[in-house]
């Protein structure tokens, strides 16, 4: 288990510097001259000057590459252009916009979909089965964004349960903090259900295929009723193809936070990048772009140790 | 257990009769065709010029001369949608053309190699995976400004280590079965086993993750557009249209209905085709549902 | 009073007949055989026993276990039933445990269900039943996970579940089908031990006629869903009342007429294999370690004449698939030399083995997994043309595939056809098709009539017989089955891990092994006729006091 998890945690380390390096090369490499993009075209040549000193364009790729990431490493993510802050500062901020955001998303579809999931293998073929995988069909189908603004229209515009956008920001009362948590049930919600009906259905193949191996057969045999096998022996072999598809999910739902904080403008690191895209401040970029790739691989890390977690078989190190 | 399987593989005469029985892929089919054939007509005709603009009639509701009203501009939304379908389907295909063309020679050459391309090929797979195409498109999109080609590229990426795992996955399960061993007893090489006996037998499993990544391209698009860093105005695309119709929902709410329902059905249709696929193909599952 | 009682049962998957008027009873202690080919419906059987059949299914008639009906037993009373009083152990022991379960678990997890006992006497339960079938405690704690034991320990596992509370009735479905011989012989001996110490009565399912002949008192005999013939084991099979019974037991005692070795010994060898050893790289136990090896090969000498047919016989994961994959240069050697009609084979490349090739085919044990389903069998069966230098012409190519399906006993219109159109036997036959088309010397064939219905099985055996004659084709023929060993072998390499430990002729070396290795195989390997020896010997010492001072064998 412990040399598992060493070689878990070496290949996401690596996984981790090479992303970095593309991330390094798209953005520092690739466009010649990272400043001219950032200020234009009609941008003077002592503005350009400065700005190239203060980025340190005018030493060799290898060492700012190595200086960029030795600044990650300790925090370091460098000033923002427009913001006249610091990049940890601006993450710090907005993280507590779409942490809050992606957590809530992602219990809700999660308690959502693996219930029901369960629920249709066990009534497989019979009509629960079919009207419950038939919406999650459909909800499958719907883009998020579509979902969020017909949520926007019904419950917001309609009938004016929660803001149509916006975020009144976490404060110290009770009062503050729900009115702050009613600005993301939408956008939450949103995110969620889509997500959910994936899951719902990945969750009822993997338990439809589990339920035709043979030692579900053997622990009938021991006079379990069908019911408990169902909980006891089958749902967690087919966690597996579950979890793997909620490592990949998590991915699209940072995504999906981008787009559906644009849809409330929240102010979220989804507003930040993208704000920061138009405004072309590639320092702001890079350093969020950097710490969303990192989640990923942190969660495919975890999800990796959950697998051995799961199932034994996976302890062993290959 | 010894309970006989009673195996009926796929005669191809049966194929088209269980085809017909099927309905996912009936209804995946009819609908998939529909907005296909909804993208040619587009190019001969639509009921409108969407090139005019007539702020005149501007958010008229829907009538019989505009069945699906019109926008901010005064566009036809029908016509606007039968144009915005040929974007959409575009950025589909290829990017699931490229990431097939990429991710199946790499999946089916990692696992035909074993050791070291393998093992290289996976981590290549883990560090594309950590870039969804929507964090990919913004990345491009910081340096070369948003565009139609970008969204394309970006979502492309994402499937080729899509396509590598199936293809990979699949062929490894074929290598060691006796056929393939016979194969290589006939001096076959790699490439020419890849090719006579390990291709056909995945195409299927291929076909079905094809449709899937098509939908998924749908709605990855429709996001990018919606963001603005899709195709760029004037072309229409669904997303845009989605974005241009929000500032007004409370207006026009007709707006916002029909090119998300145009992004659902067409996804949908693509899931239900294959769905269809999937069960009419994998003699596995047949008997399971 | 019978413990089981079926009468006129009938099953039908939709509209398809599956069982037709089954007939079966068995008496409290009595060991009931089934024994069948596939497709006769004796798993069926087992499942309507334990109300386990598949969705869909219609059963008619009457199943009667201990007084209760169980066909309208509703499904609590039913669960009541199985894991207590119904046990059953299922043929594939590597998937019928949960793998994300430890034994202990899954042993002790029928006892709490039944008595409602505490985990800890429920797994000290766990534990004795363990013992008892020989998995002790030093060897193999509870915490263990299936995949951490070998097939035949969690053959034993299952049986452990099954009997952990001493089940009236105990159902093995071709329990032992999965093993080697030597397990074979093992866990049959553990289920009538256990049997015979809680006065169990056990339905065994089998293919095998020789293995129900050792084990049962009585025996049904079940061809396409419908009892043939059922009574005293002893009777049915030396009275061989039904032609099918008949068949059946002919066909498991086959030997084909084969000419005497035909070719004088040739002064050069056609293959000769020296000093060959294979190393395996172990998974490395920690990041530090150096990773071990596995050899699965070590130092294996030995050489074939032109027309001989050789048998390479052990037990599983003796590493008689690795030889014959080395032979075969889809693996190369560690060290060591093989040389193929004059020709080191182990170091040339890819290329230079084309001629090679030619003159070596290979069969293969499933004959389901030799073709590829997209092809037809035209195409299949041509597949190693693409070794000859020139290229056939369309025409030829099919002229000699048709005479090539005619030699196997196919038709030249089977070459239109897809695999799945073709029975098992059929494919085998494609599969030998496939092999000679090249017209090679040596066929190196891997468990070829194994996983074949008995009587299949006998007419694939006189193919092999016949080609032998007919092409002067020398067989390198690997296998665990000692009888099909017998049957087209003139000489038998034993191999026992990695090493070959006794050479013979084959009858000599079955007759009288020297090596252990041999002795435990033979003595393993279920035969028929001395089965029904032994059943009668046993009955004539219990009825008369006077029975023969000696043994027959003897004499």
């Amino acid at each position: 288990m412990i040399a598992f998890l060493a070689k878990r945690l070496a290949v996401g380390f690596a996984t981790l510097l090479a992303s970095s390096v593309i991330v390094f090369f798209v953005l520092e490499v690739l466009p010649g001259d990272p400043a001219r993009i950032m200020l234009g075209m009609n941008a003077s040549p002592e503005t350009l000057a400065a700005l190239r000193l203060e980025m340190g364009l005018d030493r060799p790729i290898p060492i700012r590459y190595l200086d960029w990431i030795m600044g990650l490493a300790i925090g370091d993510f460098g000033r923002s252009y427009t913001y006249s802050s610091t990049v940890m500062d601006l993450i710090l901020e907005r993280l507590g916009v779409s942490l809050p955001l992606a957590v809530i998303a992602l219990t809700l579809s999660t308690l959502i979909a693996i219930p029901v999931g369960v629920f249709a293998a066990a009534r497989r073929g019979r009509a629960a089965d079919t009207i419950t995988m038939g919406a999650a069909q459909v909800g499958v189908a719907i883009p998020n964004f579509w979902f969020a603004l017909l949520l926007i229209y019904v419950f917001a515009v309609g009938l004016r349960l929660v803001p149509a956008g916006g975020f009144p920001g976490w404060g110290e009362t009770l009062a503050d903090n729900w009115q702050a948590l009613k600005a993301l049930i939408l956008p939450a919600v949103a995110l969620a259900l889509p997500q959910a009906a994936i899951l719902a259905r990945v969750t009822r193949s993997a338990m439809v295929d589990v339920m035709g191996e043979d030692y579900i057969r053997t622990a009938r045999a021991k006079g379990m009723p069908h019911r408990t096998v169902l909980w006891r022996h089958a749902l967690r072999n087919a966690l597996i193809p579950v979890l793997t598809i909620m490592g990949l999910q998590f991915a699209f739902l940072l995504a999906g936070t981008i787009i559906i904080e644009n849809v409330f403008y929240l102010p979220g690191l989804g507003r930040l990048i993208f704000q920061a895209i138009i405004q072309r401040d590639l320092i702001v970029v890079e350093g969020v772009l950097m710490l969303l790739v990192a989640t990923i691989i942190l969660i495919n890390l975890a999800v990796d140790i959950c697998y051995a977690l799961i199932d034994p078989r996976l302890r062993l190190s290959r | 257990m010894s309970l006989d399987p009673v195996f009926v593989p796929t005669p191809k005469r049966n194929f088209f009769l269980r085809a017909l029985h099927n309905r996912s892929f009936l209804i995946g089919l009819i609908v998939t065709g529909s907005i296909a054939l909804m993208a040619l007509v587009s190019f001969f005709w639509v009921p409108y010029d969407i090139t005019r603009l007539e702020v005149a009639n501007r958010m008229q509701g829907i009538s019989l001369s505009h069945p699906f009203g019109t926008d901010h501009m005064g566009r036809d939304i029908l016509s606007m949608i039968m144009v915005g379908s040929r974007n959409s389907i575009a950025v589909a295909i290829v990017a699931v053309g490229l990431g097939m063309g990429l991710g199946v020679p790499l999946g089916t050459w990692a696992a035909a190699r074993g050791g070291l391309p393998d093992d290289l090929l996976m981590r290549f797979n883990d560090v594309i995976f950590a870039f969804p195409a929507l964090i990919s498109a913004l990345m491009i999109t910081a340096i070369f400004g948003p565009g139609a080609v970008n969204a394309i590229i970006a979502i492309g990426i994402f499937n080729v280590p899509v396509f590598a795992r199936i293809a990979r996955a699949g062929a490894l399960a074929l290598w060691p079965r006796e056929f393939i061993l016979a194969a290589r007893a006939c001096g076959k090489g790699r490439l020419v086993i890849t090719i006579e006996h390990i291709l056909p037998n995945i195409a299927s499993l291929l076909l079905v993750q094809g449709t899937i990544q098509f939908a998924l391209g749908i709605l990855a698009e429709a996001g990018l557009s919606y963001l603005g860093l899709g195709a760029q105005p004037p072309m229409p695309s669904w997303g845009r249209m989605l974005f241009d119709a929000q500032t007004r929902i409370a207006l026009a709410p007709h707006l916002a209905l029909f090119p998300g329902l145009a992004i659902a059905i067409t996804v949908l249709g693509l899931n239900l085709l294959g769905d269809g696929l999937r069960d009419l193909l994998d003699p596995r599952l047949r008997h399971t549902r | 009073m019978s413990l089981l009682e079926i009468e006129n049962l009938s099953l039908s998957i939709g509209d398809v007949p599956i069982l037709k008027n089954i007939e079966l009873s068995i008496a409290p202690g009595e060991v009931m055989g089934i024994v069948g080919e596939s497709g006769s419906g004796k798993s069926l059987t087992a499942l309507a026993i334990m109300k386990l059949l598949p969705e869909g299914t219609m059963a008619r008639g009457r199943v009667t276990f201990d007084g209760i009906d169980i066909l309208s037993a509703p499904e609590p009373s039913m669960c009541r039933l199985r894991g207590d009083d119904i046990g059953m152990v299922f043929q594939e022991p590597m998937t019928a445990l949960n793998p994300v379960k430890t034994i202990g678990e899954q042993v002790a997890e029928g006892i709490r269900w039944h008595t409602g006992a505490r985990r800890a006497d429920a797994e000290k339960r766990a534990r004795a039943m363990l013992d008892r079938v020989g998995l002790p405690e030093s060897k193999v704690p509870l915490s263990r996970y299936p995949h951490e034991l070998s097939g035949g320990q969690r053959q034993r596992v299952v049986i452990a579940i099954a009997c952990a509370l001493r089940p009236k009735l105990l159902i093995a479905d071709e329990p032992t089908t999965a093993l080697d011989v030597v397990l074979q012989a093992q866990i049959l001996e553990l289920l009538r031990d256990l049997v015979q110490e809680n006065r169990m009565s056990l339905l065994l399912i089998s293919h095998d006629l020789a293995v129900v002949a050792e084990m049962a008192d009585r025996i049904t005999i079940m061809r396409r869903g419908a009892v043939i013939e059922t009574g005293d084991t002893t009777r049915v099979l030396t009275r061989q009342a039904h032609p099918y019974t008949r068949q059946l037991a002919e066909a498991s005692a086959h030997v084909p007429a084969r000419a005497a070795a035909a070719a004088p010994p040739a002064a050069e060898p056609l293959l000769e294999v020296r000093d060959v050893v294979r190393d395996y790289p172990l998974r490395r136990r920690s990041l530090l370690a150096r990773p071990g090896k596995f050899r699965a090969v070590d130092g294996v000498s030995f050489s074939l004449r032109a027309g001989q047919s050789i048998a390479l016989v052990g037990r599983s994961g003796c590493g008689k698939s690795t030889l014959a994959r080395m032979i075969l240069a889809l693996d190369r050697p560690t060290s060591g030399t093989i040389r193929f009609m004059g020709e080191d084979i182990a170091t040339r490349a890819n290329d230079a083995l084309r001629p090679a090739r030619r003159n070596m085919q290979v069969v293969f044990q499933d004959p389901y997994g030799s073709f590829n389903p997209r092809h037809k069998a035209e195409r299949l069966v041509a597949e190693p043309l693409h070794l000859l230098d020139e290229p056939l012409s369309k025409a030829e190519r099919r002229t000699l595939v048709a005479e090539t399906l005619e030699q196997v006993g196919l038709s030249a219109a089977d070459m239109d056809k897809y695999p799945h159109e073709f029975s098992g036997g059929q494919r085998q036959r494609l599969s030998i098709a496939r092999a000679i088309i090249t017209k090679p010397k040596l066929i190196i064939a891997d468990e070829p009539v194994s996983a074949l219905d008995v009587s299949i099985r006998a007419q694939i055996l006189d193919l092999f017989a016949d080609l032998n004659a007919r092409l002067n084709l020398a067989y390198l023929f690997i296998t665990h089955d000692l009888t099909a060993a017998r049957a087209i072998t003139d000489t038998v390499l034993v191999m026992h891990e990695g090493r070959i430990v006794e050479t013979g002729p084959t009858e000599t070396v079955l007759r009288h092994p020297a090596s252990d290795v041999a002795r435990t195989l033979v003595a393993a390997a279920p035969n028929l006729a001395q089965a029904l020896e032994t059943r009668q010997r046993r009955l004539a010492n219990a009825e008369g006091s006077f029975g023969l001072p000696f043994d027959p064998h003897t004499s």
